[in-house]
């Protein structure tokens, strides 16, 4: 990529950046908000972080965007609780954003150059693992505890949303999309895009062992085909009480710390593996991290449960 | 040099204190027949056994535990550490779950005849275990982004407790603390990236070898301080608290004054003396410290004009949180910061007002339950009515005025002569001016709760004794504390000197 390109991609991402945070219309900011996490992608490919870039355009751009979208439509002509800030309010804050910004720019010229890195460190002992995609070690076998961590964020995020349901409506569907019956292009997509999203998925979870891509990113395109079914009224919304479901949401937590305490026995300690099945294990670890992620990220969007559960 | 690390079996103490919660969290969420409940009747004295072995191994070892993640030795990979500080930590966060806990039993219950969970008790245990175990990474971790992913737990999880009753002022107060929350965990992940940038380590210990004073390091420390302040709730950072403490069920009002603003302090206190070097300059500690004088003085004041128990309570943590920041200017000095009294003093204050605030919070929820109310205004007669929770409550009080004996006491007298001794009298002014408006505010309350009046009558059944009791024990833990010596503790001590 060349530098007047990486000029104009900059350009981009703070004229986007101004519009999200200018423009009137919700609907309109939200669709900046998406661009803009398209755009950084982008910046991210520039930096030669791919892993990067592929989960700021599937989180970033996509599921957080599906999220606002749907906030934006059941807000509906909702207006804010209290009036808005008024114009001091606003240039102080503005002010002092643009200080902190610049004080940021300042402290990055003023950092070593070339950096500190792990980056060797991280490829030295990646054979322990079999793995051949360095981000995949640290999310997996370095810093595995964070990665288990981040998963159970997940969770609690999940319950948060349900929690604001009310209570005789705990444990049945969330009501996803009532609003009309679904314009038949949506139905057509539907039917038509989930087979090749579910390849692209599939590639991306295999590849990320020993190339960018991962259980994250490929869970996220499996979400959002399921969420894409469920919009166009092909698949129903599971009961947020639903035992399969439960189950879902708990099997990556629970095979990433049961292989992590077999570790006390096989291998050197919790979270070891064993070198000669470190990979076997590590892809086992992903593909029940994805059950999970499928799970939580489809169910957070469709939101808490708005129906009687079936008792 | 360090000792090299071993994992024994003594060490896995610290992962199974941090895990044991999140398998309580996934039995509630997995197997819906379980009963939130009674998970946590399992995990909970589980998790205080833990805690406490822990304490035992720091303290009879007379040296830190240490245990490396996936043996990936940092800088690549990650380590528990216990050391006396962090073991007191663990047993003070167990022991007032366990009271949350033995508190709510009967709150938060499914219902009978509910195959599956309902809302509220599931939300409140899953939520409990989670910030359970938050708490207890930011206690044992030792690197900087495996502090992030615990606030984020914490915050989480706090989050949606405070807005658990669902009404749209709790909302407003959860949305509100949320909005706090993330502005403090972008301006900390913003820190821990440029302390990356700057040395390529996140570990404690190694980047104590590496730190220089520049303007990089100073600036990410910095920022990273002001987000754990928005998240400590430092006075002028507070204004999220007061709703969000006074709207939460009283159990969960409890752990959050008690532990969860105490959390992202232990952080501020291990960037500013674990990883920073001695500052040239003492006046970031003198304007922590004016900042935290600000919080006594103001938020004194306002908690005596509150008309709701629960908010002057939630006024009182920001005080409260005040005095812990008198710290930084005061553990200054030749000796090594472990063994002045500022920072003794400092400990046994945060310890001292969890025990103190968690009964306060709960003879609260005792009063408002008995009452269908918490205005002020209103207790005449409600010591006779309630004998035990408002006992519990001058008892707790005590603590907060410092007046002997009681934890706070002994607590406000070692930072006053910590402040006398190195001639920061304004300190001292401070310190005495808050225990005289602390003074304020509690009687306020007792001269209405011992008043001839109609609460003695009005209102539904009184509560259980067993939950009376669970407060007082409290806030006697809380008064037994003016028992310990004055003078800084060994047990603080160990694993400092040979800081990793």
């Amino acid at each position: 990529m060349s530098e007047p390109f990486a000029l104009l991609l900059t350009l981009l991402v703070l004229l986007t950046a101004g519009w999200i945070v200018t423009v009137r219309e919700r609907r309109a900011a939200v669709f900046g908000f998406i661009a803009y996490g398209l755009l950084l992608a982008l910046v991210w490919i520039r930096l030669a972080a791919v892993d990067v870039a592929l989960t700021e355009a599937a989180i970033g751009g996509g599921a957080t965007g599906v999220l606002l979208l749907r906030v934006s439509a059941r807000l509906g002509s909702i207006r804010g609780m209290s009036a808005p800030p008024g114009l001091a309010t606003r240039w102080i804050a503005g002010v002092l954003c643009a200080g902190v910004s610049l004080a940021l720019m300042a402290l990055v010229l003023a950092l070593p150059d070339p950096a500190p890195s792990l980056a060797a460190a991280a490829m030295e002992p990646i054979g322990r693992t079999g793995l051949g995609n360095p981000v995949t070690a640290v999310l997996l076998a370095y810093r595995a505890l964070d990665t288990f961590l981040e998963i159970i964020v997940l969770l609690l995020a999940l319950i948060g949303v349900w929690s604001l349901g009310a209570d005789r409506f705990w444990g049945g569907e969330p009501a996803a999309w009532r609003t009309g019956p679904p314009s038949p292009a949506l139905v057509f997509l539907a039917r038509v895009l989930p087979p090749f999203g579910i390849v692209i998925a599939g590639y991306l979870f295999w590849i990320g062992a020993d190339e960018p891509g991962g259980k994250f990113q490929a869970s996220t395109i499996l979400a959002a085909m399921w969420l894409l079914a469920m919009m166009a009224g092909l698949a129903p919304p599971p009961r947020t009480g639903a035992r399969g479901l439960r189950a879902a949401l708990v099997a990556g937590p629970l095979v990433f710390l049961a292989i992590g305490f077999a570790g006390l026995w096989w291998a050197d300690g919790f979270l070891a593996y064993p070198d000669a099945f470190a990979k076997p294990l590590i892809i086992l670890i992903e593909a029940a991290l994805a059950v999970s992620i499928v799970a939580a990220l489809a169910l957070m969007v469709a939101g808490p449960a708005e129906r009687l559960p079936r008792r | 040099m360090m000792p090299v690390p071993v994992n024994d079996a003594a060490s896995l103490l610290l992962v199974l204190a941090v895990l044991l919660p999140i398998l309580g969290l996934c039995a509630m969420l997995g197997l819906r027949g379980l009963h939130p409940e009674r998970v946590a009747r399992v995990a909970v004295p589980l998790g205080v056994a833990l805690a406490v072995a822990v304490l035992v191994e720091v303290w009879t070892g007379g040296q830190a535990l240490h245990y490396t993640l996936g043996d990936w030795e940092p800088p690549l990979g990650l380590r528990l550490r216990a050391d006396g500080l962090s073991a007191v930590m663990l047993v003070l966060s167990a022991v007032i779950i366990l009271a949350a806990a033995l508190f709510s039993q009967r709150q938060f219950r499914t219902p009978e005849g509910i195959a599956g969970d309902t809302r509220a008790p599931f939300t409140f245990w899953s939520m409990l275990m989670a910030m359970w175990s938050a708490l207890n990474l930011v206690f044992l971790g030792e690197d900087l982004f495996n502090f992030f992913v615990a606030l984020e737990l914490l915050t989480f999880s706090a989050v949606t407790l405070v807005c658990l009753d669902g009404r749209t002022a709790t909302l407003h107060a959860a949305l509100r603390y949320l909005l706090f929350a993330l502005l403090g965990s972008v301006l900390y992940l913003l820190g821990v990236a440029l302390i990356y940038g700057r040395y390529g380590v996140l570990d404690i210990g190694l980047l104590h070898e590496l730190v220089q004073a520049d303007p990089v390091t100073l600036a990410a420390v910095a920022m990273m301080t002001v987000g754990l302040m928005a998240k400590a709730s430092l006075f002028p950072l507070h204004l999220w608290l007061p709703p969000a403490h006074a709207g939460a069920p009283p159990a969960a009002s409890a752990v959050l004054s008690a532990l969860v603003v105490k959390a992202p302090f232990f952080l501020i206190l291990r960037l500013w003396f674990d990883l920073l070097p001695p500052l040239p300059s003492p006046l970031a500690g003198q304007l922590l410290a004016a900042l935290g004088a600000g919080a006594i003085l103001l938020c004194s004041l306002v908690a005596l004009r509150q008309a709701r128990l629960k908010l002057l309570i939630a006024y009182s943590t920001v005080a409260q949180i005040g005095y812990l920041f008198l710290m930084f200017p005061l553990a200054a000095g030749p000796l090594a910061f472990w063994e002045t009294i500022g920072w003794t003093g400092g400990v046994l204050q945060l310890v001292s007002h969890a025990f103190a605030k968690a009964a306060m919070f709960l003879a609260a929820g005792l009063i408002a339950e008995t009452l269908g109310h918490d205005r002020i205004g209103e207790f005449a007669g409600l010591a006779r009515r309630l004998p035990v929770a408002v006992a519990a409550f001058a008892l707790a009080g005590l603590s907060l005025m410092g007046l002997p004996p009681s934890g706070g006491f002994n607590a406000k007298l070692l930072l006053l002569s910590a402040a006398a001794a190195s001639g920061q009298w304004w300190i001292a002014a401070v310190i005495l001016a808050g225990g005289m408006l602390a003074a304020g505010y509690v009687f306020r309350v007792l001269g209405a709760a011992m008043a001839d009046g109609p609460a003695g009558e009005a209102g539904g059944p009184p509560s259980p004794l067993a939950r009376q009791l669970v407060v007082l024990a409290l806030a006697l833990v809380a008064v037994a504390l003016g028992f310990v010596p004055l003078q800084p503790f060994a047990l603080l001590g160990i694993g400092r000197e040979v800081l990793p």
